[in-house]
């Protein structure tokens, strides 16, 4: 399959963001992806904005199944959640369930205003009902097969697609 | 009764037999060996083909744990563990409660013994009152009342003076004096050998000169005395040559090993294994391989079990709050024959071990099969393999380091002056 | 010989000693407690990882401080804590081990953190206890305390990162010492290749060779270039089991001060595992002095905890 532009879509995605941007919103990128595009967004649409990482290894729903990884990198909050209309950013949208785990940390850090989630692609399959305000592209993506998102040396995005194993 | 016990491979280290020979027995004796004593005829026959004859094997420690430890085993369990493990004549320590130290205890004892009609009863008197290490027991009284010796058993003597004492009043009648050696204050509070294991394991420790440095004061003194001396239960490599060394500068003393010893070192607690707390404690491969070869060079005068059944709940702590001993009457006989197959030792001069020689230390005319001697005999398979365990075990201590292992060895039937005391069940 | 602490495919199923655990697995604890510090340092300090599962501390010897830090790690991961002090409750009336447990197992516990006075009492433990329940030693007897040891190597691994060139000094009592047990075999197993054991010969195991030590009589010849100092704590005990003749003899002679200090790499650690017996093992000065890093360590206690803790939650029932 052809897969899309990834900087192409970044800038996308941030166009169809910026309407939305208020006086407290905060940037919170998803560990590692996410994370990455959330780092981008903020040099795109203003490096005031609040910016915030979640690494959500101690939220996954599969713990007691695939155990713990031992590379976590802390989240990173340092804005007041309270109150704040946070922009939830991650690379691809699919079963939901990093959502899922991605909210209630957040919520442990404080009462929202409101969230916003805003995705580079969704590829469909989702198992929680979840759904991204935003999205770049929809992209058909068969099961058994993932899609990651990369950064090259320079700092620019591609896709790659992973065959079933 | 008269049987004929047939097609056996008949082992008499005494009489120097070791060969398929047929064995008589009538009125409770052995009536003749090889060809048919003149107008015998059989009642019963017992087909021993492919089994070995010899005569019942001679204990020289179990604890039958009567009186006062009935909730750990009883007279009567351990003596049907005792004739299911081919033993026909054993020694048991004085240390029950209340201790052996009373005549009329020790007649209480062996008249029991002597009802149930299993194995004979052999007790071992205490050497000073209540095992305390400060006065003299009556001997020549408990010997009346059929004590064939006098030990201390685990408790410790620990005034040379009162050591000394007990030896000079027992060498006045002849009698011998059994003890194990083991310096109390080195041995304190120590439960492992002192050595890598224990240090690795934070385990208390018992450092080998706890024995050696005992038996040393225990040698002097009998040399002077001129006690007759048995050594129980040693332990070191050191130890062993110090009594070879005593033995040729013409002192008259034995000594025996407890089984376990003869195969297992300091390594075998693992993690923590409570069936490994044994006294002494195992200690290491050296040691091992110097109690090994003085049994097969004769410095070492006899195997025993070391009988010490203690109930399950016992063993279920910690190691160093657990009970120490180990079930051993039904072993003795497999890990006798395991070390002789091991260190490819004559099954003739390994049955001696356990028949003759502890029938000697112990002074009893038993341990032989010469004609109109007791028919005391133990028949069993020196092939068949069985796995030690609860379901096996006819002692009521389930508890040995072999639990859950096979050993080659089982008796078929044991017979006490002529009568089968004690018949296994049919194999598959 | 099966290792109790690993289940069938390798993977940890209890922390009973450092010993017998393999490289990787040690390396696993001390990246994800690297995670954990992380988590401790942030306003949310706690995690649901732990969440619906209930952690049992059972102390058959009595320890305010490790039970405490145990406590915290447990909550911080979201888990129920019940703790029992055994000394004051059905223990001292006649109660078993085993019964005591069984009651636990009963009211649905899931994870024991077992101290005891006794050397193998947390294999004795997880031997009898079912599939699904996992048991973290404490501390017992001489014979190990896992968790200090590994929260000793974090410590010195976040301020001597390369561990392959290391010299560490232990000072103190061996013999009686589960903590040292646990810090000898942690620093082995990591590579680290002088451990160096400081002490009377009262206070030495026999064949303390075998552990893979230098051992030292003289302290000053000891701490020479060392870059670790880990010293422990000297029971008032030894005094009266005519093991030492005073404390004040100890203090002269294996006493950490600022002037032996001196010896040592001048960017040299000072950790110990606490309480600290001021004046007997370790001068003020140096306990608050700069090298020392005796409080990071108490904090570094609580992450390697609760990697401990979430790692175990996290292996499958075998």
């Amino acid at each position: 399959m052809q897969l899309p532009d990834a900087e192409q879509l970044l800038v996308t995605l941030a166009e169809r963001i910026r309407p939305l941007l208020r006086e407290n919103t905060a940037l919170v990128g998803i560990y590692s992806g996410g994370a990455w595009l959330a780092e981008r967004l903020q040099a795109m649409l203003g490096s005031d904005i609040p910016l915030g990482t979640l690494d959500i290894s101690f939220y996954r729903d599969d713990f007691s199944r695939i155990g713990l990884h031992s590379q976590v990198k802390p989240s990173s909050i340092n804005f007041d959640v309270e109150g704040a209309h946070v922009l939830l950013v991650d690379d691809v949208l699919y079963t939901g369930r990093t959502i899922r785990g991605a909210l209630n940390e957040l919520f442990d850090y404080g009462r929202p205003a409101s969230v916003t989630l805003a995705v580079l692609v969704d590829r469909g399959g989702r198992e929680m009902p979840v759904e991204a305000q935003i999205v770049g592209a929809r992209l058909d993506i068969k099961l058994g097969e993932s899609l990651e998102l990369a950064r090259d040396a320079s700092g620019k995005f591609h896709f790659i697609l992973h065959e079933a194993a | 009764m008269k049987i004929h016990i047939k097609n056996g491979l008949l082992i008499d280290p005494k009489n120097g037999i070791d060969r398929q020979a047929d064995l008589y027995i009538a009125a409770g004796k052995v009536a003749g060996v090889g060809a048919v004593p003149e107008g015998f005829i059989a009642n019963h026959a017992i087909d021993a083909s492919s089994l070995v004859v010899c005569p019942g094997l001679v204990d020289l420690s179990a604890r039958l744990r009567e009186p006062g430890f009935e909730y750990k085993a009883t007279l009567e369990s351990e003596l049907q563990a005792a004739v299911a493990g081919g033993v026909t004549s054993l020694a048991c320590p004085p240390d029950t409660d209340p201790v052996l130290d009373e005549p009329g205890l020790v007649q209480m004892l062996k008249h029991r013994a002597k009802l149930l009609n299993l194995a004979h009863v052999y007790p071992l008197g205490a050497l000073t009152r209540q095992l305390e290490g400060k006065q003299l027991t009556e001997m020549r009284e408990l010997h009346e009342a059929g004590c064939v010796g006098f030990s201390h058993a685990d408790a410790p003597l620990t005034d040379t003076r009162v050591l000394l004492r007990t030896m000079q009043y027992a060498a006045t009648f002849g009698f011998t004096v059994w003890l194990r050696p083991e310096d109390a204050f080195l041995a304190q509070g120590g439960v492992a050998h002192d050595g890598e294991v224990a240090s690795r394991l934070g385990l208390p420790g018992i450092p080998s000169s706890a024995e050696t440095i005992a038996l040393s004061t225990i040698l002097r003194l009998a040399a002077e005395t001129g006690v007759k001396l048995h050594i129980c239960r040693l332990s070191t490599h050191a130890g062993v040559e110090m009594v070879r060394k005593a033995r040729q500068s013409g002192l008259t003393v034995t000594c025996d090993i407890a089984a376990n010893h003869l195969h297992l070192t300091e390594h075998d607690i693992g993690f923590f294994d409570a069936n490994c707390y044994l006294k002494p404690p195992l200690r290491t491969q050296r040691d091992l391989e110097a109690l090994r070869e003085g049994l097969k060079d004769g410095s070492i005068d006899a195997v025993c079990s070391d009988h010490t059944p203690v109930d399950d709940d016992a063993k279920l702590q910690p190691f160093a709050e657990a009970e120490a001993g180990a079930t051993g009457l039904e072993l003795l006989l497999p890990l006798t024959l395991k070390w002789a197959s091991e260190t490819r030792t004559q099954l003739s001069a390994a049955i001696a071990s356990i028949t003759l020689k502890p029938a000697a230390v112990l002074g009893i005319d038993a341990g032989h099969l010469s004609p109109g001697s007791n028919a005391d005999i133990c028949i069993f398979s020196a092939e068949e393999y069985w796995k030690v365990g609860a379901k096996s075990l006819v002692s009521q201590g389930r508890n040995s380091p072999f639990t859950g292992l096979e050993l080659a060895g089982k008796v078929r039937y044991t017979l006490l002056h002529g009568q089968v005391v004690y018949q296994a069940a049919e194999i598959k | 010989m099966n290792n109790p602490q690993l289940t069938r495919d390798g993977k940890l199923k209890h922390l009973l000693s450092i010993e017998g655990l393999p490289k990787a697995i040690l390396n696993q604890i001390l990246d994800t407690a690297e995670s954990f510090a992380g988590v401790s340092e942030r306003e949310v300090k706690k995690v649901p990882l732990l969440r619906g599962k209930t952690v049992c501390n059972i102390f058959f010897e009595n320890s305010t401080r490790t039970r405490t830090t145990f406590e915290i790690a447990a909550k911080r991961l979201s888990a129920d804590v019940v703790s029992l002090n055994v000394g004051t409750s059905s223990q001292a009336k006649g109660e078993t081990i085993l019964d005591t447990v069984d009651n636990l197992i009963a009211m649905h516990a899931d994870m024991f953190v077992v101290r005891h006075s006794q050397s193998g009492a947390a294999h004795f433990i997880a031997r009898h206890v079912p599939p699904h329940i996992h048991v973290i030693n404490a501390g017992d007897g001489r014979h190990s305390h896992p968790t200090q040891g590994l929260l000793d190597v974090f410590t010195i691994r976040r301020y001597k990162p390369d561990m392959h060139n290391l010299r560490v000094a232990i000072v103190g009592d061996l013999l009686h010492s589960r903590v040292a047990r646990s810090e000898i075999h942690s620093l082995s197993t990591l590579g680290v290749p002088e451990i160096r054991i400081i002490a009377p010969k009262t206070l030495l195991p026999q064949e303390v060779e075998r552990f893979g030590v230098h051992v030292y009589h003289d302290m000053r010849a000891g701490l020479k270039d060392v870059d670790v100092v880990m010293m422990l704590r000297l029971q008032n005990e030894r005094m009266s089991g005519a093991l030492l003749p005073s404390a004040q003899e100890y203090f002269k002679c294996y006493g950490l001060t600022q002037d032996k200090l001196a010896l040592a790499k001048p960017d040299a650690i000072v950790l110990h595992p606490g309480p600290m017996n001021r004046g007997v093992e370790i001068d003020s000065a140096v306990a608050d002095g700069s090298q020392s890093v005796i409080l990071p360590q108490v904090t570094n206690g609580i992450a390697v905890r609760m990697a401990v803790m979430s790692i175990l939650a996290g292996n499958p029932d075998q």
